[in-house]
């Protein structure tokens, strides 16, 4: 390392010092928000107010008592589930498509495929209503899981194009001249390959759909309730600190979907140092 | 560089049966700049063909059309009966070694090798037998349970060959395959291959633009440019004959003289050069008048008393000598001309530099081409 060759100028110790300084006001920034509600979870009182008087489990157990949350996490956790599930295979199709040699159109397609990241979500949600109406598709599981899949493939096209970048095309020719018919070879060479992609993809769309509120509650039935939307109700209900007791759990599967996704990082990493 | 081998005459290949055949082949990607343009050529059964010429000349787009990784925008492909505009790349059981391996990084070296066989749906016993058998073949058995990415360069390029060649393919294309690896080992790889092509009996298509690898190793060489082949012949013929300006400064080494026509005496005819220098050379690509560009190999250049018995000498003086090992090159300056001469280190008296010297060439070996067809 450089710096430890060298001393340093008075100047450059202070840019250090105000360097750090910056970046440690802006964790603060970005993280105080989401923590700020989770000491909430373990209050004894009845509302969702600060200051704590007393800690307590009341709150948690609540939760996970209320036969109410308990049908709202497993429909996150179902319609999650099921739209990962169809925005991988989309968005994996899309991005192999994409990834190929130029033709024409590709950008136009490209923006086309990730403009759900961009498009307003309640316009997103206003136009869904409109088209799913007269094919009975509002207030359906289906017309949800649906729209959660269309929100969350753009993420698995961009995981899985970022792993196709560094994909030798090389390899399916390879495969070709050995025998392998194009679905062949694609299961047994690309799909291994970009495999980390695919899979921090899917729990991208997965995140996506499980902290969406703004389509379900345009799109669900008075009675198919997710977290988000449970919360979403309570706050305007009853301002009751199982609210932040769900924000609890929301941010422990938060939290695991990162650590996964940091672990298929360094795993990709791995095998990128091996080809 | 090396004297090339006549292999070619050999073996007998004029008498095989024809494997592959290009029709009228044209590729083009926009409509308007031919990569190929109307090719015809037959590959015989057990040929090792070379397809020589600068990057951009077309040799790799036939190669890929003939894989099927390209499709001729016009004109048809036959391997054997088949037309191969209908047959996709999986289909046409061609064996293909590619310049960076492409081998299956996720898969071990056996994987990798079991993959063609897998794919055929062969029984798990024979294809561990013959994996075994690929990498004897190859001298690595020791690798089988390791990656791709644990291995070097030329055990890589060797693992890619038993790969290409486990599943018993009637040909194997090779795309520039030892680019990648250092001198020596080109040279032994090399060899490898050659000797499998001969023991396998395999038809061979192969890609390279080094010369010195495409006369070491091919029965036959298609010299490509500009999407043409320019020349289609055996190395010596290629060599010692080549048919135009463009093949004979390609391949080999060569000394290059332009001048102007000034008398034909049947096939010969006289250039003379800007500054002068009348050269007498042997006709092939020119006619009584007009420029030309008479090519000389270096070895052809005789020096000081070899040269006695010659009806033309030019005298010069020697610029620089360099000492080859096996060979010294001779550096001259005469009349505007650089010459390089090749002579055999083992000769009495070198020249050294400074020296006053008469050097000519017999006109057999001076051959004159048309300008026009021998810049690349």
């Amino acid at each position: 390392m450089s710096q430890s060759t060298m001393p340093l100028t008075p100047l450059e110790r202070l840019s250090g010092w105000a360097l750090a300084g910056f970046a440690a006001l802006t964790a603060i920034f970005l993280i105080a928000p989401i923590l700020a509600i989770l000491p909430l979870g373990f209050s004894d009182g009845e509302f969702l107010v600060y200051p704590i008087r007393h800690f307590s489990m009341k709150w948690m157990e609540a939760f996970f008592a209320s036969e109410k949350w308990a049908v709202a996490v497993k429909n996150s956790f179902f319609i999650g589930a099921l739209s990962a599930a169809i925005a991988t295979v989309l968005g994996t199709m899309a991005a192999v498509g994409l990834a190929r040699h130029d033709f024409f159109g590709k950008k136009l397609i490209t923006g086309l495929v990730l403009s759900p990241l961009v498009v307003p979500i309640v316009i997103y949600a206003v136009g869904l209503y409109f088209f799913f109406a007269p094919l009975g598709l509002t207030q359906t599981y289906t017309g949800i899981v649906l729209a959660h899949a269309a929100l969350g493939s753009p993420f698995v096209v961009v995981t899985v194009g970022a792993s196709l970048a560094g994909f030798d095309h090389n390899l399916m020719r390879a495969a070709a001249s050995l025998g392998a018919p194009p679905m062949l070879a694609f299961r047994r060479v690309m799909l291994p390959l970009v495999l980390p992609g695919v899979v921090t993809g899917a729990l991208f769309a997965f995140a996506a759909s499980f902290d969406e509120v703004v389509t379900v509650l345009f799109l669900a039935a008075p009675d198919q309730r997710t977290i988000p939307r449970e919360m979403f109700s309570g706050l305007r209900e009853s301002l009751s600190p199982i609210i932040a007791a769900a924000s609890i759990v929301m941010m422990a599967t938060a939290i695991v979907l990162l650590i996964a996704v940091e672990l298929l990082k360094r795993r990709a990493e791995r095998m990128r140092n091996e080809a | 560089m090396k004297k090339p081998v006549a292999v070619g005459g050999e073996r007998d290949l004029a008498h095989a049966p024809t494997l592959v055949t290009f029709q009228g082949v044209s590729k083009t990607y926009d409509g308007k700049v031919h990569v190929v343009k109307s090719l015809d050529l037959t590959i015989a059964k057990g040929e090792f063909l070379t397809l020589l010429g600068p990057s951009g000349s077309g040799k790799t787009t036939c190669l890929m059309m003939l894989a099927g990784f390209e499709v001729p925008t016009s004109g048809e492909i036959y391997l054997g009966d088949w037309a191969l505009s209908k047959k996709p790349p999986h289909e046409r059981g061609i064996g293909m070694v590619f310049q960076n391996y492409a081998l299956f990084p996720h898969m071990t070296i056996a994987e990798n090798i079991a993959f063609p066989l897998e794919v055929r749906g062969m029984n798990r016993a024979s294809v561990k037998e013959k994996v075994t058998r690929a990498l004897d073949m190859v001298r690595l058995p020791q690798v089988a349970d390791r990656k791709p990415s644990q291995l070097s360069g030329g055990q890589q390029q060797r693992i890619a060959l038993a790969r290409a060649l486990v599943f018993e393919p009637e040909l194997v294309l090779m795309d520039e395959p030892l680019g990648a690896l250092d001198k020596q080992l080109r040279e032994h790889m090399q060899y490898e291959i050659r000797s499998l092509h001969m023991s396998l009996g395999l038809t061979m298509v192969y890609v390279t633009h080094d010369q010195t690898e495409a006369l070491t190793m091919s029965d036959r060489i298609a010299v490509f440019a500009g999407g043409h082949i320019r020349q289609c012949a055996d190395p010596r013929k290629l060599y010692e004959e080549p048919s135009d300006g463009l093949v004979a400064t390609f391949v080999g080494e060569s000394n290059r003289f332009d001048g102007a026509i000034t008398g034909r005496d049947g096939d010969v005819v006289t250039v003379t050069t800007a500054a002068g220098t009348r050269l007498r050379a042997a006709a092939i690509d020119v006619g009584s008048e007009g420029s030309a560009a008479v090519i000389v190999r270096p070895e052809n250049v005789r020096v000081g008393a070899a040269a006695s018995g010659l009806d033309d000498t030019i005298a010069g003086r020697v610029a620089d000598v360099v000492y080859h090992g096996d060979h010294l090159q001779v550096h001259i300056a005469a009349e505007g001309l650089d010459v390089v001469a090749k002579q055999s280190a083992r000769d009495v008296v070198a020249p050294r530099p400074g020296d006053e010297i008469v050097f000519g060439f017999s006109t057999a070996h001076a051959r004159a081409y048309d300008p026009a067809r021998t810049d690349h």
